[in-house]
């Protein structure tokens, strides 16, 4: 097990090295001076290349590449092209909000999911399973926007219970902590729980077939027993992976609600990056989403075992 | 749903209460949502507006521009100028102070001077003509002039980016192409590095050392009271949330708010929607000047007739409460602005648009219009000219990309099948248009000094020339007039239309002041 771990993690060495030679040629080789950007309207080509040669943009690709390289092994990121500030800095700034963010919604997606889907596929073919599965098609169809807006009249403008944006972090308090992530976890949760409780009806429907459900059935296992205990505990590891895929696709995908919400998290950090092309900022926060990736994955492979007793590594 | 009920208002009341105790401890807070964020700090390595917005609240200038536009000493006590209009004196107010607590000298003001002088084009051409500055004593200080020049005063109190302001001089002498790191300055707010966040919050706290002038603030110009304690800018890039922001009393002021959002805006009571930059905004249609079928003048006076401002302004701000039509290129309802020349112009002339380019036999010729998709604004107006284009007979490419690729692209000065490109749009404020020597997009200094789109126009660059070196006003005007015949000519760009930028405040704020930058002194929050 142990060993099976350090392989992992090791293994995660090749992909993040992948990822940031990818990322940077990709960068790169997209059009777009943030020299320009700098210089401004006034500018005139000498002071543009002048701007070119302080960024460094002007020296051969490998140069920058094995520099950029060589920082990031010493565990300097960079400084950001626009803003002057150390790129460790500004994505330090901005990991606690998409991490709660990211938290938030996974806790609140099973907690109401994992229910909604285990209930459904008990009562499979009856309205209460049509209800949860129109809500589960309702979750995917609206996008977070427009629920996002929604909320935002209901609970802000409508009934004042929460703000309208912004985040509080943990240590104002855990108060505004969640008044401020409440909605946000809502908005984007809806999603989630729509996948989940899909997966899970489907898994836990399987297992119900199952020779063993049957048995127990006429032993006289009560029902409760019965979908904890045997159905949902069988049923859980296509849920636990689909919950980790969620995850991973949280991280990349909050965007939108961070917009919408103005909580400021990676992901519109990456957004304005993307636009200026501030360099290092992106390829700071890319390694910091694929490192993050990984290593969800990783605990979703280990959390096999712990389920499935019969799964070794 | 009860239970739920009564948690959600248990949060929200533990929030509202940390957030009371949370203003009463910083007292006054004015919070803002500005039109960018602000990405990088110091005001002459950038020409961003939001940018030079900041520089107003952390540095002072020298001379600074009243409501009427007329230049008003700021930073100066008293100046003059020699019988030979060479020698300008200018003498420093009693009481200046920079962030960290050392006197503002006439050393620190030279050094300004010349980092600005080395980025802004105004600054430039300044230098061009200055000799020498030299320091008479602490507070005094002379410039000298090689010969006399028209806008020493109109420089300095230059309103719009790159804005002359005041910096240490440890600081000025950092080279002009590197950003500045130490934001101190002598204006009337402190910048709080320690809680800028990019992308999300800037702060600044109020300068108790600040000795405002006696005057009333007008523009940039009298004194700059500070009314609050703190001043927090919440950049919120989604316009529906800033809107509910405001509604709900999060924020106080929206420096720009959308001209989507304008119409549920207005049903509110407790929000004021009001214009308070008098000069407006111009949109420029941009063609390139170096190659077919845009080389030739009477092409490029085809497109200016099939224009309609009407059409673009609809499809751009929709409200004609916010819009007019205008064939100044120096922007209408300034000083030097006319519209004569224009009379063929901007009709929405198709037909003798059309019949140019058969004559010119251009009929049919790709042009490469590049469209940012990312600016809502320049998109829609991108969508507008194509459809003209089309209309008048040219095989129209639209190209999709963000504002930053098209920024690099514009500078290509290669042809066409290289990688070069034909139009491009963008606008430019009043403040910045109004004067010919500011209004780079009249600029005739071909491919080498002309803005993106190079024309040549040896007349213009004559014209403009007279313009800077002429000191008398009835004179400058005559040059204007000429500036504005010449444009019609040789058709630098084609103006599409002129607009004005709403502000959305809070009921009950006072002292928000009118200026084409938005200024944060002088202003009340509610009781």
């Amino acid at each position: 097990m142990y060993a099976y771990i350090i392989r992992r993690i090791l293994a995660t060495i090749p992909v993040m090295a992948v990822v940031a030679v990818f990322v940077f040629l990709l960068l790169y080789l997209t059009p777009g001076d943030p020299a320009v950007v700098i210089a401004g309207d006034y500018a005139r080509p000498e002071d543009i290349e002048r701007i070119r040669e302080q960024l460094g943009l002007n020296r051969p690709l490998y140069v920058q590449f094995f520099t950029w390289a060589g920082n990031v092994l010493s565990g300097d990121l960079g400084i950001s092209i626009f803003s002057n500030l150390p790129v460790s800095k500004l994505i330090g700034q901005r990991l606690e909000p998409t991490l709660a963010l990211a938290i938030c919604t996974t806790i609140f997606a099973i907690v109401v999911a994992v229910p909604l889907g285990v209930l459904a596929a008990w009562k499979a073919h009856t309205w209460v399973d049509r209800v949860v599965m129109i809500f589960a098609v309702l979750g995917f169809s609206v996008p977070v926007f427009v629920i996002g807006y929604v909320l935002m009249w209901a609970f802000s403008l409508s009934l004042g219970w929460f703000p309208v944006q912004g985040y509080k972090p943990l240590s104002a308090g855990i108060g505004p902590f969640l008044s401020s992530i409440a909605l946000p976890t809502l908005a984007l949760g809806l999603v989630y729980v729509a996948l989940i409780a899909r997966m899970t009806r489907a898994s836990v429907m399987e297992v119900l077939t199952e020779d063993y459900i049957r048995t127990a059935r006429a032993k006289g296992v009560a029902n409760r027993t019965l979908l904890m205990r045997h159905a949902l505990k069988n049923a859980s590891v296509p849920i636990v992976t689909i919950i980790g895929v969620g995850v991973a696709l949280l991280i990349g995908g909050v965007v939108v609600t961070e917009s919408v919400f103005n909580i400021p998290g990676l992901g519109r950090l990456t957004i304005d990056a993307v636009l200026r092309r501030d360099y290092p900022i992106i390829q700071g926060v890319i390694l910091i989403f694929s490192g993050i990736y990984v290593l969800v994955n990783l605990l979703i492979d280990l959390s096999y075992t712990v389920l499935d007793p019969r799964i070794r590594y | 749903m009860r239970l739920l009920s009564t948690l959600a208002k248990g949060i929200g009341i533990a929030a509202v209460a940390a957030a009371m105790l949370g203003s009463a401890s910083a007292e006054k807070v004015l919070r803002i949502v500005p039109h960018a964020d602000l990405k990088n700090v110091d005001p002459i390595w950038t020409t961003a507006y939001i940018t030079r917005n900041h520089g107003y609240m952390v540095y002072d200038t020298l001379f600074a521009k009243d409501k009427e536009g007329n230049v008003q000493p700021q930073m100066v006590r008293e100046y003059s100028t020699s019988e030979d209009g060479l020698t300008w004196t200018f003498t420093l107010r009693d009481g200046l102070k920079w962030h960290d607590g050392t006197p503002v000298t006439s050393a620190d003001c030279i050094a300004s001077i010349q980092r600005w002088g080395k980025r802004d084009g105004s600054g430039q051409k300044l230098m061009d003509f200055t000799a020498s500055m030299e320091a008479v004593n602490d507070k005094t200080f002379k410039l000298i002039l090689k010969e006399p020049y028209g806008l020493v005063l109109d420089s300095l109190g230059k309103i719009s980016s790159n804005v002359p302001f005041m910096m240490r001089k440890k600081d000025a002498e950092t080279d002009a192409f590197t950003q500045v790191t130490d934001i101190v300055g002598s204006g009337p707010f402190k910048f709080v590095a320690d809680e800028w966040v990019p992308g999300s919050k800037v702060v600044y706290v109020k300068n108790e050392d600040y000795v405002p002038r006696d005057e009333p603030a007008s523009g940039a110009a009298g004194g700059k009271v500070v009314k609050v304690d703190r001043v927090e800018w919440v950049y919120i890039p989604d316009p529906a949330t800033t809107m509910n922001a405001l509604a709900n009393g999060e924020v106080d002021l929206w420096e720009t708010p959308s001209p989507d959002m304008l119409p549920l805006m207005r049903e509110n009571p407790n929000i004021v929607i009001d214009v308070i930059d008098p000069l407006g905004t111009q949109g420029w249609l941009r063609m390139n000047h170096l190659y077919p079928p845009f080389d030739n003048p009477r092409v490029r006076q085809a497109v200016d007739m099939a224009v309609n401002q009407e059409t673009y302004l609809q499809a751009i701000v929709g409200d004609p409460s916010l819009y007019k039509t205008c064939k100044a290129y120096l922007i209408c309802g300034t000083q030097f602005a006319s519209e004569d020349g224009g009379e063929p112009y901007l009709n929405g002339d198709i037909a003798g648009a059309k019949k140019i380019l058969e004559e010119e036999g251009v009929m049919g010729h790709k042009v490469v219009l590049m469209q940012p998709t990312d600016i809502p604004l320049l998109n829609n107006a991108s969508l507008v000219t194509a459809q003209v284009l089309r209309d008048i007979g040219f095989d129209v490419d639209m190209q999709a990309m963000d504002w930053s690729t098209l920024t690099s692209r514009r500078a290509e000065k290669k042809p066409v099948a290289e990688g070069g490109w034909n139009v491009f749009h963008t606008y430019s404020t009043g403040a910045d248009v109004q004067s010919p020597i500011r209004n780079i997009g009249i600029s005739g200094g071909g491919v080498e000094r002309a803005w993106f789109g190079w024309p040549t126009d040896a007349k213009m660059e004559q014209l403009r020339d007279d313009f800077a070196r002429s000191t008398d006003l009835a004179q400058q005007k005559e040059i204007a007039h000429a500036i504005q015949l010449e444009a019609f000519k040789n058709t630098p760009y084609v103006n599409y239309g002129q607009w004005y930028q709403p502000m959305a405040w809070r009921k009950g704020l006072k002292g928000v002041l009118v200026s084409p930058v938005p200024f944060f002194w002088n202003i009340e929050l509610p009781q």
